[in-house]
């Protein structure tokens, strides 16, 4: 900063995301006594575990990884998770939902009911259980409008809540990371990025990602106005008719409530020249639990959503 | 595909409550195209639930439920613009006396300040506030919105009225040449297209505007190049090299460094980045540094190049105090400074800053919300420059040490107001 010459007026805007990226990772590593990565299998957590992998190069990635599994799974994205984790040399930790469930800590959706929300009670139990007191996620403030208004270091009290009227001040980049026992911090390294800047990013760096985000032909039906896969975890109404159609997922998550869109884009190349001209955002073509009230998003995050 | 050369640039809008800064924004961002269609769609709807017309544009970026209820900002959103050249990261801040702290979270990062005051209502206490404090936090450059041009007829006398007001204090603050533009952020008269109403006006809109500020924040002389060490990273077959972000300067292999506060001199052997091996590193670039000789050195220290800043254990800042409970001498708390955090005790008081006058009065405690001048005693020496030579090495938070609540922003030194 000190002269204009040398200043950021040479670093692009991608280098920048990712050297602040790198910087928060280091800072929460340092800082936090047991952090942990959470690992969906979608893009945004595959960039997160690759910078992990970077940040901490030549040694290994020092926390485990932690897959909150809804039982509601796309079996390509399990077998993506598994081989992601063999390859970066990550420990890898799941948590079911269908232990809550069989625990009776949640109540049984039963077996076509959405299980997205009720992955926090199995999330918040498997942090309290490790003693985890700090979580990286890959969360983007341009996905939601709560989003948006999130710190990067995110603290959540001992049960697990947000509080958006009370959050820490956050000034400059000292990331100040310490917590009481009980308590823990979201950490976002991802925060500034932007959908694009992400699939800039994976054809920039070659990160591998599971096959549904490129075009494929799949059995789909019209719910919603979204189009969802036809699979175990969902059950047709009577007006629902499955067709053949070629589509992508933009987004990976419940199998039972994330829509994919028409798209004949296979190739990270295609996948970018669409994602810049979309008039429609990530989440409101892809997440039918989002349009459930105004502040969905605002309503799990006070829970201890992701 | 070629990759971007789109640089990035981070800017605060800045103001009183009321005066429509979320407003603008949302014009701004609906006007650019830079909204999703659903977004869009979701921000008629409840408009139309809340009964507040067709499009409230302040709900782009006022997305709680909290304060789309009382129609004010209470946190900073973040939103993201492009254009061909340059990416926007748009901090929207609470313009509320009362969240002045996430004001000063946005705006600690930001490289411009956009200003927006209401020219009915005239330049406010609250407005004063917030241009001191993003005059503090270095920001380089601000843009002054003149809005609501609407409900004063467009009237050329009262705008001129109050951006000769705005850019005596601005002057008065360090910010020189502020251009102000005459806004209906409302009817979205020069916020992206030009004003048919304003025929007076010729200059920019603020779109405009905001594509040609120049990049990073203030700085003076050059302090030298700074690395604060984030991690120290084992190499195969033995060895460290010492990871973090360079903050000012540009280091070259070949250098010569000192490894602060151990005072040991070193040369730097080779740049390591994420990528490759670098022949030069400068700002806000995450590095990892190999040095020629073996070096005690962990997280907390920092490597420098001449002019090396002040090793201290006591020093003069200002502070921004964001806490209920005053702010008094004798106080302890955990400092955070760079990368390293240290026991730390208000020595005294140096002085209350007034907003209307800018001048330091004589005081005991801090209110919330107040800015003044400290001296701080810390238990480990840190290495510091002065704020406005440096905003990493010139920063620190002060943090409770029970909560874990960020109680203080700290910039060492004191500002360069023609009236101190």
């Amino acid at each position: 900063m000190s002269t204009s010459n040398n200043t950021r007026d040479e670093i692009h805007s991608l280098d920048y995301l990712e050297s602040h990226a790198v910087f928060i990772l280091r800072e929460v590593a340092a800082e936090c006594e047991r952090p942990v990565l959470l690992f969906s299998g979608g893009k945004d957590s595959a960039v997160l575990l690759h910078l992990a992998s970077k940040a901490f190069a030549p040694q290994g990635i020092p926390f485990p990884i932690l897959h909150v599994d809804t039982g509601h799974n796309f079996p390509e994205v399990l077998a993506y998770r598994d081989a992601q984790a063999a390859r970066y040399g990550a420990q890898l930790l799941v948590a079911r939902v269908q232990d809550s469930i069989d625990q009776g800590k949640v109540p049984n959706p039963g077996l076509f009911g959405m299980r997205n929300r009720l992955q926090t009670v199995t999330l918040l139990d498997a942090i309290t259980e490790n003693k985890f007191d700090a979580a990286f996620g890959g969360a983007r403030r341009d996905e939601d409008k709560a989003r948006a208004k999130e710190r990067v270091l995110s603290f959540r009290d001992s049960f697990g809540q947000w509080d958006p009227r009370q959050q820490r001040p956050e000034l400059w980049h000292l990331y100040q990371g310490k917590v009481n026992s009980g308590e823990h911090l979201r950490a976002f390294p991802l925060s500034d990025w932007t959908e694009l800047d992400v699939w800039t990013y994976i054809q920039q760096e070659n990160i591998i990602l599971p096959e549904i985000y490129f075009a494929h032909e799949r059995d789909v039906f019209l719910r919603d106005s979204m189009w969802l896969s036809t699979n175990e975890f969902v059950e047709l109404r009577a007006d629902e008719v499955p067709e053949r159609r070629t589509v992508r997922y933009r987004t990976v998550g419940d199998a039972s409530c994330t829509g994919a869109v028409l798209s004949t884009a296979s190739t990270l190349s295609e996948i970018i020249t669409e994602v810049s001209t979309t008039n429609v955002s990530e989440r409101g073509a892809t997440r039918a639990d989002d349009k459930f009230s105004e502040t969905a998003m605002e309503d799990r995050k006070r829970e201890g959503y992701f | 595909m070629a990759r971007t050369v789109q640089d990035l640039m981070r800017f605060a809008t800045v103001g009183s409550v009321d005066d429509g800064k979320s407003t603008l924004i949302g014009r701004l961002l609906v006007d650019t195209r830079q909204l999703f269609d659903d977004q869009l769609d979701a921000v008629v709807q409840a408009s139309a639930k809340r009964g507040v017309g067709d499009l409230d544009l302040s709900f782009v970026t006022d997305g709680l439920r909290a304060e789309r209820e009382q129609g004010i900002t209470i946190d900073v959103a973040y939103r993201y613009s492009s254009s061909p050249s340059r990416k926007f990261v748009i901090a929207d801040c609470p313009g509320h006396v009362q969240y002045t702290r996430n004001m000063a979270t946005g705006a600690s990062t930001a490289d411009v300040a956009l200003v927006v005051i209401d020219v009915a209502a005239g330049l406010k206490e609250q407005t004063r506030r917030h241009l001191c404090i993003a005059a503090l936090l270095g920001v380089r450059h601000v843009i002054v919105a003149a809005n609501k041009m609407d409900t004063c007829g467009w009237d050329q006398e009262i705008f001129e009225r109050v951006a000769a007001d705005v850019r005596a204090f601005s002057e008065t603050v360090g910010f020189h040449e502020v251009l102000v533009i005459p806004v209906s952020a409302l009817h979205g008269d020069n916020v992206v297209d030009p004003s048919a109403v304003a025929a007076w006006y010729n200059g920019p809109t603020v779109l405009s505007a905001l594509e040609n500020a120049p990049l990073g924040s203030r700085g003076s002389a050059d302090t030298g190049a700074r690395l604060p060490i984030q991690w120290v990273l084992r190499q195969n077959g033995g060895g460290r090299t010492y990871a973090g972000m360079v903050a000012g300067g540009t280091l070259r292999p070949g250098d010569t460094v000192t490894l602060l506060p151990q005072n040991v001199t070193t040369t730097l052997r080779a740049i390591h980045t994420l990528r490759e091996d670098l022949t030069e590193a400068f700002d806000s670039m995450s590095v990892d540094l190999d040095l020629a000789d073996e070096t005690d050195a962990g997280r907390g220290d920092l490597i420098a190049t001449a002019p090396l800043p002040r090793v201290a254990t006591e020093f003069e800042a200002t502070l921004c105090w964001f806490s209920d409970a005053p702010l008094r001498p004798g106080s302890r708390w955990r400092l955070k400074h760079t990368t390293r955090s240290t026991p730390a005790r208000i020595e005294s008081i140096g002085g209350l800053l007034a907003l209307d006058s800018l001048t330091s009065g004589p005081a005991d405690s801090f209110a919330n919300n107040d800015i003044g001048f400290v001296t701080i005693r810390t238990a480990q020496p840190i290495c510091i420059d002065d704020y406005l030579d440096n905003r990493v090495t010139g920063s620190f938070v002060l943090v409770d040490e029970v909560s874990n609540i960020t109680v203080a922003a700290g910039m060492i030194g004191r500002p360069h107001f023609s009236t101190l």
